[in-house]
């Protein structure tokens, strides 16, 4: 009976939601609508939430959502001249590839304000949303709370015995083993775009391989791997190992020395309302915005006024990337060395792995 | 009387025309659907393998492939790991599928459903299933160091072991039903021939029943190996990261390269080469029917 009433009442709300539907359609002949595409899941429903449906509000527009798989998915569009999109989310270092690939359009620093973004988080064609880590992690169960701390520790298999997980993909892959490799933060990429340097970190990752049991892929994957202890040390991104470890993971991080990284939007060549989405894209680049993502995943803000908006919890923001003491211990990923190197990298990683 | 011939046979070959058409027609949305959904795709993307970024014609998608020793890997690993889940499906599958060809029907039907019903369950949850039972705090592994069989996890899966294991599970079931049907239509008067001319039934199974079994278990074990050929999610989940097949690697190339091109030149080659070998294998499978045919 119960459950009758129940279906009876959905069914209801289905068809209200319908007529809502068809009624904000209508409204929007006269309303202006703007379509986002970004990576579906938790992260997406945290982007709507926080960013996509307040900003729309404000701008009294519509905004229309779309998933996609990534950049590959873009391109395909704009070759085709078939662009229906008007903002796409993405990783920095992809955006970086497809701006100078000539897939993306300018973005208006006039229209979006970035002076108090964080040094380097927005470029011609993207800025910067939200703030990630790549960071260093570990079972407490198998090492407790004084887990390893730096890269060095990651490859020293002596004083912290234990199954290693690491990366598939290149990205992200040659600093920490230039790091463990005694190179210091800031001289990295100075190494790797150097000849030889390449080959050099490749060479460190190889003398880990046979105690990495697991290379990842993506971040659903090195998070269920830390709660299922497949592995004892992992790199990943930050927030996963947060939401994995509030549900009784037996996970821990270091941000020392880890990897700060950004995700961002950017334009498609071609965009429908190209006018409308700078407005957009300055509207979720206020910091109120930025500080209210931040309560769906621990990812920090680009904008560092968000910090001093008094909306994030003053104990929650110390966990945060971008936080200040979090950002210096960090290095900052060079998109310029990823559009120049990152295929040749690539292909050396690829031959190694296979080997 | 040859003209009356003509006559009609000019009259029958028109009936026969007409037929045809008829008959083709009928087959016209299936020609069409194959067309819009295979044809055409495939060739769109073996045109896009032959272009740069540019749009140019180029070969160094394919040059790529011979410089790069990682590719040839990928291939290798992808035509070893087929052939090695062919031939345990065999192993498994051919005595399988005889013990079910000798039950009564109606017990054979029931456990049918047995080798059935992991065929019907997803490829994807039945993957992730095996990763939760042979993972490092897996139930196998668990069970195993309770009992005390072993001291220490062991490595069952994130290897090629993992993959293995997943393959052949899911791959089993192709091969058990053709073979099975083979079986089935076996004249069982061949045996009783054979054991009635002094043939020992070990004797009778190899002279007569393994040669009338041996289409059935060619097309079982070409489905098996062309299938394994394209998998993807398996070796994803169950390889570790180790195993890089075709498909995976066909992921990894679009989005490095952010380009439809480098990734298909990696499917035109497997597709030649898959080719190629049903080719072969169908000159094969005609000659076994013309020796178990002279065999019968």
């Amino acid at each position: 009976m119960n459950d009758k009433k129940r279906s009876v009442r959905r069914f209801t709300a289905l068809i209200l939601s319908g007529i809502a539907l068809s009624a904000s359609a209508y409204g929007a002949a006269a309303q202006q609508t703007l379509t986002v595409v970004s990576f579906g899941g938790s992260y997406q429903e945290g982007q709507s939430k926080a960013l996509f449906q307040p900003a729309a509000k404000a701008l009294g527009i519509t905004v229309k959502e779309e998933t996609y798989s990534g950049i590959a998915d873009l391109r395909l569009k704009v070759k085709a001249g078939a662009v229906t999109w008007d903002i796409v989310a993405s990783g920095s270092g992809s955006a970086a590839r497809a701006g100078a690939e000539g897939i993306l359009e300018k973005l208006d620093y006039k229209v979006i304000d970035t002076k108090d973004f964080l040094p380097n988080m927005a470029t011609d064609y993207c800025v910067g949303g939200d703030v990630f880590s790549t960071v260093l992690a570990w079972n407490t169960k198998t090492f407790g709370e004084n887990g390893p701390k730096t890269w060095a520790d990651f490859w020293d298999v002596k004083k912290f015995p234990g199954k290693r997980s690491y990366r598939k993909g290149v990205a992200g892959a040659l600093e920490p083993a230039l790091m463990a490799d005694g190179v210091p933060p800031n001289k990295v990429y100075e190494v790797l775009s150097a000849p030889g340097g390449i080959e050099r970190a490749v060479k460190k990752v190889k003398e880990l391989k046979p105690h990495v049991a697991v290379w990842w892929t993506s971040g659903a994957q090195h998070a269920q791997l830390m709660k299922d202890g497949e592995v004892d040390m992992i790199t990943g991104w930050n927030g996963r190992f947060d939401v994995v470890a509030k549900d009784g993971a037996k996970v821990a991080y270091t941000f020392n020395q880890a990897l700060l990284d950004y995700d961002c939007f950017a334009v498609p060549k071609g965009a429908p309302n190209k006018d409308l989405a700078m407005k957009f894209l300055a509207e979720i680049s206020k910091p109120q915005y930025q500080a209210e993502f931040t309560k769906y995943i621990t990812y920090g803000p680009t904008n560092k006024k968000a910090y001093e908006l008094g909306t994030i919890d003053a104990a929650y923001a110390k966990k945060l990337p971008s936080y200040p003491e979090n950002a210096a211990n960090q290095l900052t990923v060079n998109l310029d060395w990823y559009i120049k190197f990152e295929a040749q990298a690539a292909a050396a990683y690829e031959n190694m792995l296979s080997e | 009387m040859s003209h009356e011939a003509g006559l009609n046979a000019k009259g029958l070959r028109r009936d026969a025309l007409a037929e045809r058409l008829i008959l083709f027609s009928l087959s016209g949305p299936a020609v069409l659907l194959v067309t819009m959904t295979m044809l055409v795709p495939v060739g769109w993307l073996f045109w896009l393998s032959f272009l740069d970024d540019a749009g140019g014609f180029s070969l160094e998608h394919y040059q790529r492939m011979l410089v790069q020793p990682s590719y040839g890997r990928a291939f290798r690993i992808t035509f070893e790991i087929s052939f090695i889940t062919t031939a345990i499906c065999i192993l498994l599958g051919y005595p399988l599928a005889y013990a079910l060809s000798q039950l009564p029907r109606r017990v054979a039907n029931i456990c049918m459903i047995a080798v059935m019903l992991p065929f019907w369950t997803s490829l994807l949850v039945r993957t992730y299933a095996w990763l939760v039972l042979l993972q490092r705090q897996g139930l196998i592994n668990t069970w195993g160091i309770k009992l005390g069989l072993w001291d220490s996890p062991l490595a069952l899966v994130h290897n090629l072991n993992g993959t293995l294991i997943g393959m052949i599970h899911i791959m089993l079931p192709f091969m058990v039903l053709p073979v099975y049907a083979t079986m089935r239509s076996i004249d069982r008067d061949y045996l009783k021939a054979a054991a009635n001319l002094g043939a020992s039934p070990t004797l009778a199974f190899w002279l007569v029943f393994l040669p009338l079994s041996l289409p059935g278990l060619v097309a079982g074990a070409l489905m098996v190996f062309i299938l394994c050929l394209g998998f993807y999610v398996t070796p994803a989940v169950l390889g570790g990261g180790k195993i890089t097949m075709v498909a995976n690697r066909i992921a990894t190339d679009i989005e490095l390269f952010f380009n439809w091109g480098a990734a298909s030149s990696l499917g035109v080659v497997l597709f030649i080469l898959t080719g190629i070998i049903l080719y072969a294998a169908s000159r094969l499978v005609r000659l076994d029917r013309f020796l178990s045919g002279g065999g019968a």
